[in-house]
């Protein structure tokens, strides 16, 4: 049945009147998702069927000492030390923060102030990198280990110490998200393989190449919640990752395969969670709440490494595409690597380049520095060229409410935006602002191509900070 | 490529504009374009051309040298509004009454407001609302159109005529039956096909529902405006046929005659002056649906798909505040 959708997506792409209706009977069949709202951009998956390659050291690195969402990390490290590969450069005292490790072995050449992508000067630990020598404890072989020895409690300590962070974009601190309130039950373990962001392939191919690897990982995670089942929600564009998923999801009990319709957002995490779940996150709460934990393809991969390996979270998957990038690639980067080698290593920037895009094309960062470096979470170096990436001008609003067909929140940005350039947070916050998750549907869909969620974001925060400022008095 | 560009996500964008929506909705028009020059042949032609291209003109004058704007024209939205007026008009109109409904419609209806989606009722039936009002005799007054797909028999050789709401509304004024009087009517066929009495757009039916099909398919309107419109309609005129069917004409009849579908197809589904949440556009178009009915069988005037349309328009913003969409989350948890 997958593959019949898939056909029928592939054909209906060609023709647009009968794809409404093709929709339509797919929705019928198995094929998972959510709702309300939802856009259907360009996939453009051209690193789909690239395998992984591992990038070459470079010869200088930077780590920024906070890569994760949450408090600073202190640096444990000083001028002039020597380090190995897998050894602590800085740790996560506070309880939403997380720990790194050194991806090289060398000497610390000094501790300063870098910009990091948007510019903006962060902490950093330069490394100057002599040879590969790793920590003692790590286990570097190939061979894979699937009987799981540890604890939940021990499993969440492992994750915490080797500083393993949300790879989906955000970087919130793994074992965070594994501790439920009191009071709290986690009823759902639920493995986000959507990867409903167009262009990015890494999580496909991570599935397809390492399926074992992420398969272990993902029921360590579920083992720390002492949960039967894991659930995994793949996009049924991925048809062959799904196969091999469910091919190999045979030797392993509890693993619960859901194909989901290949539908933006659809990797969203309170959407996943309806499409798997059909439960609905309330408005301000969070997974939790409805008894939910959601954790990444690769985040599964990492904790793999951590729990099984010993290995800390030093490296990162990310994926090298865009529409004028001849040979798209799949790298699995050390963390700390400058930017500008992935790019020389393909040949230079292509002439026509607009935008250089941390993430995929929806939620990205746009990177205003050039110079900077890979960290955790770095999943995408998306080259969008100035054919798609030049912003059309933007004309009187005509109110034909795609942007409120098209939001997953049930919003209505058509009306947060004036709100938000008239500053008038209370009433934005009246509207539900705060539900916002930023996914650029509403920007993406409007004919008047306003920009819309610069306004919104703009909003959400400023009602963000006077709703904190009001908790606090 | 020396600078690279930075802004906030999203980077990519949709190949929709307005442009391209002005233009469906303006192929979507065509049918029943090419259906009224059949019927009412050059004089048609050359009204739908002046209309057009007044709206146009008004437009760019008022933007170039009263607004100081850049004049946006090519947006198609002015070329829609001449189209959408001359469809409500009478084919054998004086051409400056045609030119002065195109000022008012562009200028009253649009430009005051600030332009396009900006204005609070469809343009077009402002100017047409505007002229029924200021020049009633000419505004009535029907030609006949060509008999091409049936003999007619039931209508009179005269070259001008009612339409047959008008007609029902005489009759009944002067003590007839609706029984007696639905035989001196055009056939259901007949009115299908256009071959009665009325403006240039309002008469063929078929092409209509063509066009809203179009639109429907290239996602441009929703199902929710016309069927809410044409239903409460439906139902309105049959509660009230089958209460007194010598007093009230059918409901079907109700439906094929006079500028409902042509209204409930194209004007009420206008995006700038109809609701944006979905139960929003079904309140207003069942508000339609009822005005429609209410003042064809209770007003002076035998039509009254323009005043509810524009009634409705007037509602909106209060549509829009009271009905939102379903937000998600908004359902409690469940236990």
């Amino acid at each position: 049945m997958k593959y019949f959708s898939v056909l029928l997506d592939n054909l209906t792409k060609k023709c647009y009147f009968c794809k409404p209706k093709i929709l339509f009977l797919i929705n019928l069949n198995s094929v998972k998702t959510f709702r309300l709202g939802g856009i259907h951009p360009e996939n453009n998956k051209f690193a789909h069927s690239s395998q992984i390659e591992e990038f070459p050291l470079p010869t200088q690195a930077v780590l920024y000492a906070t890569q994760h969402l949450g408090a600073p990390s202190t640096v444990v490290v000083a001028k002039g030390d020597k380090v190995k590969v897998g050894q602590l450069l800085a740790k996560g005292e506070a309880f939403i923060s997380a720990n790194l490790h050194s991806p090289y072995s060398g000497t610390i050449n000094k501790i300063d102030a870098v910009a990091d992508i948007t510019g903006y000067k962060k902490t950093a630990i330069v490394i100057d990198v002599e040879g590969d020598e790793w920590e003692d404890d790590i286990d570097k072989s190939p061979e894979i280990k699937r009987e799981i020895r540890l604890s939940p409690a021990e499993i969440i300590e492992k994750i915490k110490e080797k500083g393993i962070v949300g790879l989906g974009g955000a970087c919130f601190p793994t074992h965070v998200k594994f501790m439920v309130p009191q009071g709290k039950k986690a009823e759902y373990m639920i493995i986000n393989a959507a990867e409903c962001e167009p262009y990015i392939s890494i999580d496909n191919r991570v599935m397809l190449e390492r399926t074992e690897e992420f398969l272990i990982g993902a029921c360590i995670l579920r083992d720390a919640l002492q949960l039967p089942t894991l659930h995994i929600g793949v996009e049924h564009n991925k048809a062959e990752a799904i196969e091999k998923l469910t091919q190999t999801a045979k030797n392993y009990q509890g693993v619960e395969i859901h194909t989901l319709r290949t539908k933006y957002p659809q990797g969203a995490e309170k959407q996943l969670i309806k499409a798997i779940t059909g439960r609905e996150v309330p408005s301000g709460k969070l997974p939790i709440d409805v008894g939910c934990i959601v954790n990444n393809v690769c985040t599964s991969y990492a904790v793999y490494e951590a729990v099984q390996k010993n290995k800390p979270l030093i490296s990162n998957f990310l994926s090298y595409t865009g529409k004028s990038i001849q040979t798209p690639k799949n790298y699995l980067v050390r963390l700390g690597t400058p930017i500008q080698n992935i790019i020389e290593a393909n040949g230079g920037l292509p002439e026509d380049t607009e935008k250089l895009i941390s993430g995929g094309p929806m939620m990205g960062k746009a990177i205003a520095n050039r110079d900077a470096f890979t960290s955790k979470g770095f999943s995408c170096l998306l080259i969008i060229n100035n054919k798609e990436g030049k912003r059309k001008e933007s004309i009187n609003c005509i109110r034909c409410g795609k942007c409120v067909e098209a939001c997953p929140m049930g919003l209505e940005p058509y009306l947060l935006a004036p709100l938000s350039e008239a500053a008038r947070w209370e009433d934005m916050e009246k509207e539900h602002v705060m539900d916002c998750i930023e996914c650029g549907c509403c920007q993406f869909s409007c004919p008047s191509s306003r920009p819309l969620l610069d306004h919104i974001r703009l909003g959400k925060n400023k009602t963000g900070a006077m709703i904190r400022a009001r908790n606090t008095k | 490529m020396a600078l690279l560009q930075v802004s906030g996500s999203p980077h990519v964008h949709t190949e929709e504009s307005v442009k391209k929506i002005m233009w469906t909705v303006i192929i979507a028009l065509v049918p029943t374009m090419i259906f009224s020059f059949l019927f009412f042949g050059l004089q048609a032609i050359v009204l739908t051309l002046v209309a057009v291209v007044s709206c146009v003109f008004f437009e760019w004058i008022i933007q170039k040298y009263l607004l100081k704007i850049t004049p946006t024209i090519t947006d198609g939205s002015a070329i829609i509004t001449g189209i959408l007026l001359a469809f409500n008009l009478p084919s054998n109109l004086p051409w400056w009454i045609v030119i002065i409904g195109a000022l008012v419609a562009i200028g009253l209806g649009k430009m005051v407001y600030g332009g396009l989606g900006n204005n609070l009722f469809n343009p077009a039936l402002v100017g047409r609302v505007f002229l029924l009002i200021s020049f009633p005799q000419q505004m009535t007054t029907w030609p006949k159109p060509h008999h091409w797909f049936t003999q007619a028999t039931t209508l009179s050789d005269a070259t001008t005529g009612a339409t047959p709401l008008g007609i029902i509304k005489s009759g009944l004024a002067q003590g007839h039956d609706v029984s007696q009087l639905m035989e001196t009517l055009p056939s259901y066929a007949q009115m299908l096909l256009g071959e009665r009495g009325g403006s240039l757009g309002e008469v063929a039916a078929l092409a209509i529902i063509a066009g809203g099909i179009f639109m429907l398919i290239r996602k441009v309107i929703s199902w929710h405006i016309p069927v809410a419109f044409i239903g409460t309609a439906f139902i309105f005129a049959a509660m009230m046929h089958w209460i007194n069917p010598g007093l009230y004409i059918p409901p079907s009849y109700h439906i094929l005659s006079g500028g409902l579908l042509l209204g409930a197809v194209f004007m009420a589904t206008d995006m700038v002056t109809s609701p944006m949440s979905n139960w929003g556009k079904i309140i207003f178009g069942v508000g339609c649906g009822l005005l429609t009915i209410i003042i064809r069988v209770a007003g002076s005037y035998p039509e009254g798909v323009s005043f509810a349309i524009l009634i409705m328009n007037a509602f909106v913003p209060l549509i829009n505040k009271g009905f939102k969409p379903k937000r998600f989350g908004s359902q409690k948890i469940k236990a």
